[in-house]
Parts: C-alpha cells; sequence; structure tokens
C-alpha cells in the first residue's frame, strides 16, 4: 500500500481558467466603485428612487468594467465586456417581470385565499362582498370541465396529427405542418368568435361548457401537435424497422414500439396544451356565458370558469372584487405552475432515447 | 416429402388492410386541421361579408364606430381604421421593446452564461410563457402602469423635443406606449426562445475557426453567429408580431380605446382590434355583431400573413444550419 502510494503522485486538478480570488479584487472592486458612485449621484441630483439608481448604475459600471479591461487588456477584449455587461443587463430585464409577477400575485393573492372560497359559489353573493361571503367553486368546476373537455377533444387530433407528421410523412405533411404552425398563430380572441359564428349562431346550441372546450381545443391542438412530434421525431429508426422486421404492420409498430416508447413524451405534450390552455380569457367571454352559480352539466346551460371569474372581478373594479380577482389569478396561478412542473418531471430526459 | 414444405409466401408492396385502415384514419385527421383553419376563415367572412359590402373599403379606413338603431332599420358608419392603426402602433411598441433585449439574453444563454444561470433563465423563460394572458393584463394594469406612466411622463419632460415622445395634453395613463410595455413582456419569450434555436444553429466548424483564430466571444459572434442567425431572429420577431396583434386581454386593461387615430404613443388613447370586439360585445345588435366577426376576419387574416412569412423565414435559416 504504502509503496504505490509513494510511487504515484496523484496530481491535484487544476483549472487554469478559474479566476483566483486575487484576480477577482479589481472587478468587485470596480462593482463597489460603481454601486457607491451611482448612490452619491442619485442623492446629489435629482434623480430619485430604484429607477434613477438603475439608470446611473447600469451605464456607470458598464462604463467602469470598458475602463478596467482597456487597462489591463486589450481594446477587444474591452468590448467584449461592455457587450457582455449589455447582455447581463437584458436578461436581468427579462427576470424582473416574471419575479415581479410571482411576488405580486402571491401576496395580493394570499390576503384573499381561505378555504370558504372552495366551497361557496357567488349564486348567494356579490362581487362587491366581503371575501367571506361566497367563493369559485363554480368557477374552479367550470375551468376543470373545461379542461377535461378539451383534453378529449383535441389530444386525438393532436397526437394523430403528429403521427401522420412524423410516421406517415404523406405527400401533404409538409403543407399541413405550416397549417399546424398557422394554427398556433391564431389569435385566442378568434377562436372564441370562430365558435360563436359556427356553432351558436347557426344552430340552437347555446354558451356552455363544451362551446367553450371547443374554442380552447382549437388553441390547444398546434401545442399538443407540435410537443408530441418532437418527442416521436426522437425516437431511433431502429425501433421502428425492428417491429417491422418482426412481421408487424405499420399499425402495430406504431401502436405497441412507437407510442410506448414516447409515451412520457406525449403526456408532456398533454400538460403542456393544458397549460397552454388553462388561463385563456378572450374566447371564453363569447362562448362560456358566464354565470354566479355551479352549474354541473357542461353540456348545456351557460357556465363559468377561473379567468372568466377573474375577468369579472377586475372589470367591477372595487377593492373586494379585485381582491377576488387576484385570489383567483393565485388559484390559477397555482393550477399552471402544477402543469408546468409536472410536465418538467414527465419531460423526456436528454439522451434517454 | 414435398408436401411438408412450406408454400412461399407471396411477396408484394401492398400494405394490408389494417395499415391501409390506419394511414387512411391518421391522414384524415392531419388534414381535419386543415379543415379547421379553412372553416375559421370561411365562417368569420361569411357572417362579415355583408359589413364589407356595405362598408365598401371605408371599413379598413373609417375611424368612427357609430351604429344607430332606426325603428328596426340598422345603419351605421363605422371603420376600424383607427383600431387597426392602433394594434400596429402598440405592436411595433412591444417589438422595438422586445426585440433587443430578447436577442441579447438569447446570446447569453448560448454563448457567456454559466450551465446554472441558463437553465435556471430557460426555466424563467418557459415560465413567462406559461403565464395566463389575464394574469398579465391584471399585473400591467396594477403594478406596471402606475409605475410607467411615471416613465412615460420623465421621456416626455426630458425628450419631448423629439417627435416621437411629444403630447399636447399631459395625460399619460393606458396610453398606447404602457399596451407596448406588456405585449413586450408577453413577447420576450417567443423571441427569446426563436432566437436561441437559432443562434444554437450556427455552424460549430465557424465558430471554432473564429476561436482559432483568436477571436473573442463578441468578435466571434459578430462575425459568426449574428450573420447567420439574422433572418431567424427577423423571422422571430415577426412570430413576437404576430402574438401581439392578436391579443385581448392584457391589453384591454391597459388601454384607452379611442376611435380616432392617435399617434403620440406616450398619450393615453389608442386602438386595438382585438380589445374592440371584446368591448363592443356585449351591447352590439345583430348588425354590429356582423361588422365584428368581420373585424375578426380582418385580425384573422392579418395573423395569418405574418406568421406565414415568419415560418417560411424562420425555416429557411434553421434548415441552412442542418
Amino acid at each position: 500500500m504504502t509503496l504505490i502510494q509513494n510511487q504515484i503522485e496523484i496530481p491535484t486538478p487544476s483549472k487554469p481558467w478559474v479566476k483566483t480570488p486575487l484576480q477577482r479584487v479589481p472587478s468587485i472592486a470596480v462593482g463597489i466603485a460603481a454601486l457607491a458612485l451611482a448612490g452619491a449621484i442619485v442623492e446629489a441630483t435629482p434623480l430619485k428612487g430604484k429607477l434613477g439608481f438603475f439608470l446611473v448604475f447600469v451605464p456607470l459600471i458598464t462604463v467602469l468594467q470598458y475602463l478596467l479591461a482597456r487597462i489591463r487588456a486589450t481594446r477587444k477584449a474591452a468590448q467584449d465586456i461592455f457587450v457582455a455587461s449589455f447582455m447581463w443587463t437584458a436578461s436581468f430585464l427579462v427576470f424582473l417581470p416574471t419575479a415581479s409577477i410571482l411576488a405580486t400575485t402571491v401576496t395580493k393573492g394570499l390576503e384573499g385565499l381561505r378555504l370558504s372560497i372552495f366551497t361557496n359559489t357567488m349564486a348567494a353573493a356579490s362581487y362587491t362582498d366581503p371575501i367571506e361571503m361566497g367563493g369559485l367553486l363554480h368557477a374552479l368546476v367550470g375551468t376543470i370541465y373545461l379542461i377535461l373537455l378539451s383534453v378529449i377533444i383535441s389530444v386525438p387530433l393532436g397526437i394523430l396529427t403528429a403521427l401522420y407528421l412524423t410516421e406517415i410523412k404523406g405527400p401533404g405533411s409538409a403543407f399541413i405542418q405550416f397549417i399546424v404552425q398557422a394554427m398556433s398563430g391564431v389569435p385566442s380572441v378568434i377562436a372564441g368568435l370562430f365558435v360563436f359564428s359556427a356553432v351558436i349562431l347557426a344552430t340552437p346550441l347555446e354558451a356552455s361548457s363544451l362551446m367553450g372546450a371547443f374554442a380552447l381545443a382549437i388553441l390547444m391542438v398546434p401545442t399538443v401537435t407540435r410537443t408530441s412530434q418532437e418527442v416521436l421525431v426522437l425516437i431511433p429508426n431502429d425501433l421502428r424497422e425492428a417491429g417491422l422486421a418482426l412481421g408487424a404492420t405499420q399499425w402495430k409498430t406504431v401502436a405497441l414500439v412507437v407510442v410506448p416508447a414516447a409515451k412520457s413524451g406525449l403526456i408532456t405534450a398533454i400538460i403542456l396544451g393544458v397549460a397552454r390552455i388553462a388561463g385563456e380569457t378572450a374566447p371564453l367571454l363569447f362562448v362560456l356565458g358566464g354565470t354566479d352559480a355551479l352549474n354541473s352539466n357542461p353540456f348545456s346551460g351557460f357556465n363559468s370558469g377561473l379567468p372568466l371569474y377573474i375577468w369579472k372581478g377586475f372589470l367591477i373594479g372595487l377593492p373586494e372584487s379585485v381582491q377576488r380577482a387576484w385570489t383567483g389569478i393565485l388559484v390559477l396561478l397555482i393550477l399552471v405552475l402544477i402543469l408546468f412542473t409536472a410536465a418538467r418531471v414527465f419531460g423526456p430526459k436528454k439522451g434517454r432515447f | 416429402m414435398s408436401d411438408t414444405l412450406p408454400v412461399q409466401r407471396k411477396i408484394t408492396t401492398k400494405p394490408r388492410p389494417s395499415d391501409v385502415a390506419f394511414r387512411g384514419i391518421v391522414t384524415s385527421f392531419g388534414f381535419i386541421n386543415l379543415a379547421i383553419l379553412t372553416l375559421i376563415g370561411a365562417f368569420l367572412l361569411f357572417r362579415g361579408i355583408e359589413v364589407f359590402k356595405v362598408e365598401g373599403l371605408s371599413f379598413f379606413t373609417d375611424q368612427k364606430w357609430e351604429v344607430t338603431e332606426e325603428s328596426g332599420i340598422t345603419s351605421g358608419n363605422i371603420g376600424i381604421g383607427a383600431m387597426l392603426i392602433g394594434t400596429l402602433i402598440a405592436a411595433l411598441i412591444a417589438l422595438v421593446v422586445a426585440l433587443p433585449v430578447s436577442v441579447l439574453t438569447a446570446l447569453m444563454l448560448n454563448f457567456y452564461a454559466p450551465i446554472w444561470i441558463r437553465t435556471f433563465f430557460i426555466t424563467v423563460i418557459d415560465l413567462m410563457a406559461a403565464f395566463p394572458s389575464i394574469l398579465f393584463g391584471l399585473w400591467g394594469f396594477f403594478v406596471l402602469m402606475p409605475s410607467a406612466e411615471y416613465w412615460a411622463m420623465l421621456l416626455n419632460r426630458y425628450f419631448g423635443w423629439f417627435p416621437l415622445f411629444q403630447v399636447d395634453q399631459p395625460f399619460f395613463t393606458r396610453s398606447p406606449f404602457i399596451a407596448g410595455l406588456v405585449l413586450a413582456i408577453m413577447i420576450i419569450p417567443i423571441v427569446t426562445s426563436v432566437s436561441r434555436e437559432v443562434f444554437s444553429q450556427a455552424p460549430l466548424d465557424r465558430i471554432q475557426a473564429a476561436y482559432s483564430l483568436g477571436a473573442n466571444k463578441w468578435s466571434m459572434i459578430k462575425s459568426v453567429v449574428l450573420p447567420f442567425g439574422a433572418n431567424g431572429v427577423v423571422g422571430g420577431a415577426m412570430l413576437g408580431l404576430g402574438r401581439a396583434f392578436g391579443e385581448t386581454v392584457a391589453v384591454y386593461t391597459v388601454l384607452n380605446l379611442v376611435y380616432a387615430i392617435n399617434w403620440q404613443i406616450l398619450f393615453g388613447a389608442g386602438g386595438n382590434v382585438a380589445s374592440h370586439i371584446v368591448t363592443r360585445w356585449g351591447e352590439a345588435g345583430e348588425y354590429e355583431v356582423k361588422a365584428l366577426l368581420a373585424a375578426g376576419f380582418v385580425l384573422f387574416v392579418l395573423t395569418l400573413a405574418v406568421n406565414f412569412l415568419a415560418d417560411r423565414i424562420v425555416r429557411s435559416t434553421v434548415k441552412k444550419g442542418r
């Protein structure tokens, strides 16, 4: 043992490109200097508040970093740092609204969140009543109906379209691909108008959860199709060829080999589709009717949904109703976040296939 | 002996009945999408055609939307001129704000960020894309608008000499500028992810060639990635533009609908076709509903055209890379 240890020197892994703490000192110093200077400038001039600080700090640190790099290295290196600091600012600007939206929804929504809202409807309460009265049970039930029905309509359509694009690859597939792409760009309000003009105006059917689900399914199909397609493309051709070589028909190969292999990805596709439509508001304004009472029949009679509940609360505009809207948004956001997390958990891991 | 030999199977390319059925069903489902898209256009046009006939070209140029009903006969002096221009203005503002932010973020994620920051930001951007639009609407109204009004006032005070930031009256609430900002936040995810996709297709050999010639990151991006990805970024921007055209509730909350074309982006008056449809829907009579469906048809064709162009551009770039 000792012999071997003496003979073989295990080299410590070194990372020569990593900056040593000493090398970091100047850039950290520049950062602190920029912070201090920006603070001083904001204090000394009429610029006030966080915006003023941001407007001073960002150019200041950019210029200081540039000068530092100019002193220590070449002009090209300084340019690189200059551009990079723009990029960091830009990504901060992407991060900021997301954080703000999450924080606002949670803080404002929590004030009105209590158990009673899940067991009551607005049938006997007004939106301007205190939050203790009434609740969003009818809207939650309506949203669940909408989700279930649109899944039933759009999942077969979406997945079979994806199978057409990846398995059949018929002469029309490039065209269908484009059609799916175009459908994903259809504004949500148009989907609602379409169902209104094609079904409600033309037939004796009235606004109901089913009509809402028709409109939402139009928006959901492209998401399901494109996500499923991405997964199906990843299934190696070996699997398909193996199925066919064993004498299976193409139908059997797809049903017993390709689809089971892509199962988790297809589930992700469905979840992403549901997340896409769970919060859609605009189409529901035309085809759902909107009601304050619980309607347990999804096929007839006006129904409600969380987005409509929020919308109504917002439009009334009084503190109590706005509080209801925020709480509704929080419930909706929790629903979306659950779906979002589920999609990540079920999602195809890299290098699985 | 001979009777135990199996009979040779007939070799044929004719598909079996189960396959014929399978192919038939799947193909017909593929074409249902085409049917849906055609039906959307057809039904909106069918309902709106009367309005197009009555109003003629002035439907696109008139700024007023007045429907009067006298003894059962409806006559209207209606047009979506102001709404169309307003939609374009808000969408362009959104694009001008979102494009640089998205492209820079995409470059940062692809070439500068350490892995953990990249993973984190991809989650953030996916999450932004998953937020319901009504959430952006409420947040825009209650959180962004008070600040954005103040920013608009500052812009007007210090850059008012620039024609873009002039206003006749200092009224900054619910302006196209604020609607544009909300839309910008909403289209950042799609523009960023398309740009990222395009940039990541940049040929590796050219990237490595640039590095081996002594380029640093920015020189490499300037000489390899940007020329390669420019088209794709334009396509992504147009996809974002298409989204911005069709957005409804988020714009409704932060835009003051006024039936006159307003070019002053900081002034609190604007137009938007989708919000206009939602606004008028509640009290619309029979003729007005048709007019709104006609407006919907115009919006549909507009977004379809933009998406078509965007798709062409993005696909040509991505194919080139592979």
